[in-house]
């Protein structure tokens, strides 16, 4: 029985190998044919995305993935002028997969215009646009957020807050409200998100004559004690820690303060929305934290539930946080845009490229989302819209 | 005061790398194989714990048997099937498998579960009812130790005791010794070779279950790449105290666990991970086999 | 003399295949018939089937287990991408400032072979072993903490970036966990093919020379080997420092090829990748080795035609252990046996040695 499972298992794989070497090039994907099949006189537009869907940071890539998806079904129902046919592609949050992810989707689209969606973590992101900037291909990121991204890339444009812009927002924001007489900043070093907040946040706060008592560092999230950098900070007396770094290692640094009995604000970035919906989280925890985030899931405009329903479906009950907003706001940007371009049906990516960049950077474009309303883009590809500062109260976010 | 919590700090850190650590060593003691899977039957562990607690609201008790159930069945299955067949091949076929099989794990839960990260129900929950951390509390409160810390190195304790004792003791505990020793003379003193190495992952594979739940309750994070970082690290506190050597898992666990916290606290947070692997090159190579290790010198 | 013979003929083969492969990919690229995705993969195979060659010379010839050789391609891709960078106003040609960064990458990736041998080769077994990982971790941590700038003074090395302390106009090339951002894409597949080619000659000759049996003598007895007078340390680092420096100018090459690269990429699971192309390819045998790195580098890639995104890493862990267990199945090799035995008039030479 066993090796009867096996020999199928192996015969399976080798199939799976033959398949793959007699594929090459010529291999066609029946998405499109359905798609133009779908709204006859629309034009297809195709969306490559790219992102971890496996390995340590799977759940952010999942995330954008799931939350674009949302936006690609729903604009594909609409009937308009435009369909987006929508793939994504794994890059294991390392540079050069994702390289190669990219590449396949320049495959997968053959001649058809394509719109690269991604990707969703720094370090790759930075080495797909020097990519598509060379190949012209425009380029919209949901979560890359290091200025490095669209630096000297006239292609790549952002839908999240730049790090150092999210560092200087939240220094300010403690000056203008007063909150923290002495700061503790704890980071993730091995982590250009939360370095690159942190180094802003610290040089804005040395301009603003903030105190920080504590800076303390980790090397990587998949780190799981955090009491020494705690104790640093409680011994220096921070009576606000700023937290610039995902939920996950957050969820353990909250819990371990409360466990040594230290009770400072906490105040995070954008990275650690997500922590309420984690699964099996006691949101007593997180009450009282401050965090600065385009989304809130709890919000109840209808459009907010509407893409919290069709999301929880397809992601089996996980609720999303502000990577998949960005994600849904990146395909209706892209959308809106394709809607405004005469001659979108002759165009070829490059052609695609340019209108797009002229559109992004006219002035004119807005868009309207859910993580913001009329958000325009400056001429660096970076977003301008309002950050928002919630506080968690009663385990829901609430305008602070 | 300070000082002294770091110590704390290190230990409770330590404890779960020397109880990872005697499964590993345990593993590698009998069979001569590095199962780097461990870290990842740890992972599975975990969640059937937190899936019992979790989603059917079963005591921590039941979660932990539950989870020492599926893996040591789990642990059986994969020596069947994964490292049986390879026997007689090269240690490093069997390397490799073991992170195939690593692979395999990894990818196959967050197929199953999902990636998003879930946070564990702690066996022990942190704070009690009116609110207070459940830690036993010296000093006045300036010193607090965990009970779920307090648990982990009973647990240490307990399962270093009784592994030392029955390796020591027992029939099966000597034929282990006898297959590690040399599997063709145990094999002609009527060993059964096979059936005793299969024991070895069970019982190996049980512990990761208990590690992996212990871990979770300290640090009540969760996801299909939990076990990875854990389990090199273990490793690595094995091999300090000496590969193969019961009690030099438990030692080493501790140290390591001790170095890193202090690392961070007196030296740098930056370079925490660096400080911790130079302090091991050195002890290595002042104690070529680790703290505990035999240095068997090889005849001609 | 005719067991020389045979070596070099093998040798040759090797050659010949790596040359064969160069020039069909090259006519298929020319005539556009590669696909981008395959056109990608070029010089990242390139990389890793040099890092692939120069870790068999650890593990199969010289017989210790490697677990940190990702260390040694993490310090020639940062040094490579810094002299790259730093060179840029001196030597103008892409093409001659590419091999000036392959040689400082594999020039620092030596010398960390030296610092780090010395202490390291004096261990055994899983001891060595689990040294070399720390030694990889070590690497990966210190340079996350690296930011390397360069002005008209020359190079600064700090550990903020507002410690590098940069006259107007310098540029920082590493910036601590950013990595190296904007590095200049200078690699190619042809310099790819060359590092192939060196990486062959340079460990081919290195095996059939003298010293090459004194080393693969010590894998297979170090006891009966210094008995005869072998300096045990001297071939030990020869050879170990041999791989450093390959693994750092394939690092180099890695880094050059992408516009930025982080430390974190050059990590534990990468030193096993490698390690498991070794293994797959036979410990010990270089076209193995060769074959292995571009057929399993390849092969994840080529998984994602079928669109199962999220079932193609486990696809590649049971290809993997099935690849594993068919290999060292005794029915399987006998019958491979058999089958070789039939074109050759000797039995085919089991495979020996490498680290146990």
């Amino acid at each position: 029985m066993k090796n009867r499972v096996l020999a199928l298992t192996m015969a399976a794989a080798m199939t799976a190998g033959l398949l793959s070497g007699c594929g090459g090039g010529s291999a066609t994907t029946p998405a499109p044919a359905q798609s133009k099949g779908a709204a006859s006189g629309a034009v297809t537009v195709k969306v490559g995305g790219i992102g971890p869907i496996t390995g340590d940071l799977a759940q952010y890539g999942t995330a954008t993935q799931w939350g674009a998806q949302v936006a690609v079904d729903e604009i594909n129902a609409l009937g308009g002028p435009i369909t987006l046919d929508f793939t994504y592609e794994d890059d294991t949050g390392v540079a050069d997969t994702a390289v190669s992810a990219y590449n396949s989707l320049k495959d997968w689209a053959k001649d058809a215009p394509l719109v690269i969606y991604g990707t969703t973590t720094t370090a790759p992101c930075v080495a797909v646009a020097a990519e598509t900037y060379a190949d012209r291909y425009f380029q919209l990121t949901p979560s890359a957020s290091s200025p490095d991204v669209t630096a000297n890339k006239d292609n790549a444009f952002q839908m999240c807050f730049t790090d150092p812009g999210q560092g200087v927002a939240a220094a300010n924001y403690l000056k203008d409200n007063g909150l923290g007489t002495k700061i503790g900043v704890i980071y993730n070093n091995g982590d250009a998100y939360s370095t690159g907040i942190a180094d802003a946040f610290l040089a804005e706060a040395k301009n603003l004559g903030l105190d920080v008592v504590a800076t303390q560092t980790y090397p990587s999230d998949t780190t799981t004690d955090y009491t020494v950098q705690l104790n640093a900070c409680k011994d220096a007396g921070a009576d606000l820690l700023f937290l610039p770094i995902y939920y996950t290692p957050a969820s353990l640094i909250l819990a371990q303060a409360k466990q040594m009995s230290y009770a400072p604000i906490f105040f995070g970035g954008d990275g650690m929305d997500g922590m309420l919906d984690m699964e099996g989280f006691d949101k007593s925890l997180a009450e009282g934290l401050m965090l600065m985030t385009p989304f809130n899931a709890s919000a109840t405009d209808s459009r907010t539930t509407t893409f919290v329903d069709s999301y929880k479906k397809l992601s089996g009950g996980v609720l999303p946080n502000q990577f998949a907003a960005d994600g849904y706001d990146c395909m209706y940007a892209i959308y809106e845009a394709c809607c405004k371009i005469d001659g979108i049906a002759d165009m070829d990516h490059e052609q695609l490229c340019d209108a797009l960049i002229a559109l992004f950077t006219g002035g004119s474009f807005t868009v309207d989302g859910l993580t913001g309303s009329s958000m325009t883009w400056l001429e660096s590809g970076e977003i301008s819209k309002a950050p928002v500062v919630v506080k968690v109260v009663n385990g829901v976010y609430e305008n602070a | 005061m300070s000082f002294l919590n770091n110590v704390i700090t290190g230990v409770s850190l330590g404890s779960i790398y020397a109880i990872i650590a005697l499964g590993y060593t345990m593993v590698y003691g009998i069979a001569k194989m590095l199962n780097f899977a461990h870290g990842d039957v740890i992972m599975v562990g975990a969640f059937m714990c937190f899936f019992a607690m979790g989603s059917f609201g079963l005591p921590p008790l039941v979660g932990v048997l539950l989870a020492v159930v599926v893996c040591t069945v789990l642990g059986m299955v994969i020596e069947r099937l994964a490292y049986k067949p390879l026997r007689q091949a090269p240690s490093l076929a069997v390397l490799i498998t073991a992170i195939g099989v690593s692979y395999l794990l990894q990818n196959g839960a967050q197929i199953l579960w999902g990636a998003a990260t879930k946070t564990f129900t702690p066996i022990i929950s942190p704070t009690n009812a009116a609110g207070e951390p459940n830690a036993l509390q010296l000093f006045g409160g300036q010193l607090s130790i965990s009970y779920v810390a307090l648990l982990s190195i009973v647990v240490c304790l307990v399962v270093m005791v009784s592994l030392t004792l029955f390796t020591g003791r027992t029939k099966l505990g000597k034929a282990m010794r006898a297959c590690s020793e040399d599997k063709g003379a145990a094999q002609l003193m009527g060993i059964n070779v096979d059936s005793t190495i299969s024991m070895t992952f069970a019982i190996g594979s049980a512990l990761a279950a208990v590690a992996g739940v212990l871990m979770c309750s300290a640090y009540p994070i969760l996801s299909p790449t939990t076990g990875s970082l854990p389990g090199i690290r273990a490793f690595t506190a094995a091999v300090f105290g000496g590969i193969g050597s019961i009690p030099g898992a438990f030692l080493g666990g501790i140290l390591l666990g001790i170095i890193e916290t202090f690392a961070k606290a007196y030296i740098s947070t930056d370079l925490s991970d660096a400080v911790v692997f130079a302090v091991l090159i050195i002890v290595l190579l002042v104690k070529p086999a680790g703290l505990l290790g035999k240095y068997v010198p090889e005849k001609v | 003399m005719k067991k020389i013979n045979k070596n070099s003929l093998n040798g040759f083969i090797n050659y010949g295949i790596v040359i064969a492969a160069f020039v069909v990919l090259q006519l298929l690229l020319n005539r556009g018939a590669l696909s981008n995705s395959l056109q990608s993969l070029l010089v990242p195979t390139c990389c890793y089937i040099v890092m692939a060659v120069s870790l068999n010379l650890t593990v199969g010839i010289l017989g210790e287990l490697s677990l940190g050789h990702a260390g040694f391609m993490s310090l020639g891709a940062f040094s490579g991408i810094t002299a790259a960078i730093a060179l840029q106003g001196l030597i103008p040609s892409p093409a001659l400032r590419l091999a000036a960064a392959l040689l400082v990458g594999g020039l620092v990736g030596a010398i960390g072979g030296v610092i780090i041998g010395v202490p390291v080769l004096r261990l055994r077994g899983d001891y060595l072993a689990i040294v070399t990982l720390a030694f990889g971790e070590i690497i990966k941590n210190v340079i996350m903490v690296l930011y390397i700038g360069v002005d008209e003074k020359g190079l600064h090395v700090a550990m903020s970036e507002a410690g590098l302390h940069l006259a107007e106009g310098g540029v920082t090339i590493v910036k601590g966990p950013m990595g190296a951002v904007n590095v200049p894409k200078l690699a190619s597949f042809t310099a790819g093919f060359l590092l192939i080619l060196v990486t062959l000659l340079v460990v081919q000759n290195l095996v059939s020379s003298r010293s090459g049996r004194a080393i693969m003598a010590l894998r297979d007895n170090r006891i009966a080997a210094e008995s005869v007078g072998i300096n045990v340390t001297k071939y030990k680092l020869m050879a170990f420092v041999t791989s450093a420096a390959l693994a750092g100018a394939a690092g180099a090459l890695f880094g050059l090829n992408y516009s930025s690269t982080v430390s974190s990429k050059f990590d534990f699971n990468t030193s096993i990748l490698v390690l498991v192309f070794v293994v797959l390819g036979g410990l010990g045998s270089i076209r193995g080795s060769v074959i292995a790195a571009a057929l399993l580098y390849v092969l994840p890639e080529l998984l994602r035609q079928f669109k199962l995104a999220e079932y193609r890493m486990l696809i590649y862990a049971i290809i993997l252990i099935l690849v594993m267990l068919c290999t060292n199945n005794p029915m399987l090799k006998q019958l491979m046996d058999n089958t070789i035995g039939k074109f050759k008039k000797q039995p085919a030479a089991a495979e020996k040695g490498g680290a146990q």
